[in-house]
C-alpha cells in the first residue's frame, strides 16, 4: 500500500475556530492538487470543515486543553482525511434526520448531512475518549495517478 | 474572510446587503446581530441580499433558519434575494429551498412584501 500513497500531511492542533480554517484550507488545497473540479473541491472543502466545526466545537467543546489531529492523505485513488477530537464521543445513530418536517426549521444539526452529502464515504470511530470522523472521496479515473 | 453588512431601505423594506462567508464565528453572529437591530427599530420586512455571499456552512444555514423563524414569530417577513449557486444549492439539498420565499430580481421581490 504504500508506494501507492502519492503524499500525505497530518497536524495536532488546539481546539480553535483557526483551527477549523486551517483544516478546510488544507482540504481545499489538497483536493485542487488531486485533481477534483472546482464544485467538488469546494464540496470537500465544507465537508471537511463540517467535521473541524463538530470536532473543535461538539467534540472538544473549545477546551484549551484538547487537541484536534487531521491528517491528509492522498493516494491514486482517492482522498481521505481523518477528523480526531478528544470529546464526550459521537453516536452518528443519535442524530436527527434534519430533514424530517419536525427538524427542518432547527437552527443547528446539518454538519453530519452535509458531510455524507458530500463525500463518497463516511465513517466513524470511538476512540475512548473521542471520535476518528474518515471522509474519503474517490477520485475520477481519469486523474488516478496525477 | 469575514462577513460584511450594510443597510438600505426601499419602500419601507428593509434590505441588508451581505457579502462575505457566513461561517461559524464572525459571519452567523454579524448576521443574527443585523436581523436583530432591523426588528428593534420596529422593521419587520427584511430582504436578505445574498448576491456577493461567497460561502455558507452549516452553522449559517442554522443562522438563516433562525433568522427566518424569529422574523416570522414576530409577526415579519424574511426573504432571500440573489443566491449564488453554491448556496442555492445548499439551500435545495437541504430542503429549505422551498422554506424561504427566494428571489432573483429586487424590484419584483420588493413588490412581493404585504403592504
Amino acid at each position: 500500500m504504500a508506494d501507492s500513497t502519492t503524499s500525505r500531511v497530518s497536524y495536532t492542533l488546539d481546539s480553535s475556530i483557526e483551527s477549523v480554517n486551517k483544516i478546510e484550507q488544507t482540504a481545499e488545497l489538497c483536493a485542487t492538487t488531486a485533481g477534483f473540479d472546482e464544485d467538488t473541491v469546494s464540496n470537500i472543502s465544507m465537508a471537511i470543515r463540517e467535521a473541524a466545526v463538530n470536532a473543535v466545537l461538539h467534540g472538544n467543546a473549545y477546551d484549551a486543553n484538547k487537541t484536534v489531529k487531521a491528517s491528509f492523505e492522498t493516494t491514486a485513488e482517492a482522498l481521505t482525511i481523518k477528523i480526531c477530537d478528544q470529546g464526550p464521543g459521537l453516536d452518528p445513530d443519535t442524530i436527527p434526520d434534519p430533514l424530517a418536517p419536525e427538524n427542518i426549521l432547527r437552527g443547528s444539526g446539518r454538519g453530519i448531512f452535509l458531510i455524507r452529502a458530500f463525500m463518497d464515504e463516511v465513517k466513524f470511530r470511538q476512540l475512548h475518549p473521542g471520535t476518528e470522523l474518515t471522509l474519503i472521496k474517490q477520485r475520477p479515473p481519469a486523474q488516478s495517478g496525477t | 474572510m469575514s462577513m460584511k453588512v450594510s443597510t438600505r431601505q426601499v419602500d419601507g423594506i428593509t434590505i441588508l446587503d451581505m457579502s462575505g462567508r457566513i461561517t461559524l464565528g464572525e459571519g452567523s453572529v454579524t448576521l443574527r446581530d443585523a436581523v436583530r437591530d432591523v426588528l428593534a427599530k420596529g422593521t419587520k420586512q427584511i430582504l436578505l441580499n445574498l448576491g456577493e455571499i461567497t460561502y455558507i456552512d452549516s452553522s449559517g444555514i442554522g443562522e438563516l433558519v433562525s433568522a427566518f423563524t424569529t422574523v416570522k414569530n414576530s409577526g415579519g417577513e424574511l426573504k432571500l434575494l440573489n443566491l449564488t449557486k453554491k448556496v442555492h444549492d445548499l439551500l435545495q439539498i437541504t430542503k429549505l429551498y422551498t422554506v424561504f420565499d427566494v428571489k432573483d430580481d429586487e424590484a419584483s421581490a420588493i413588490a412581493s412584501f404585504t403592504k
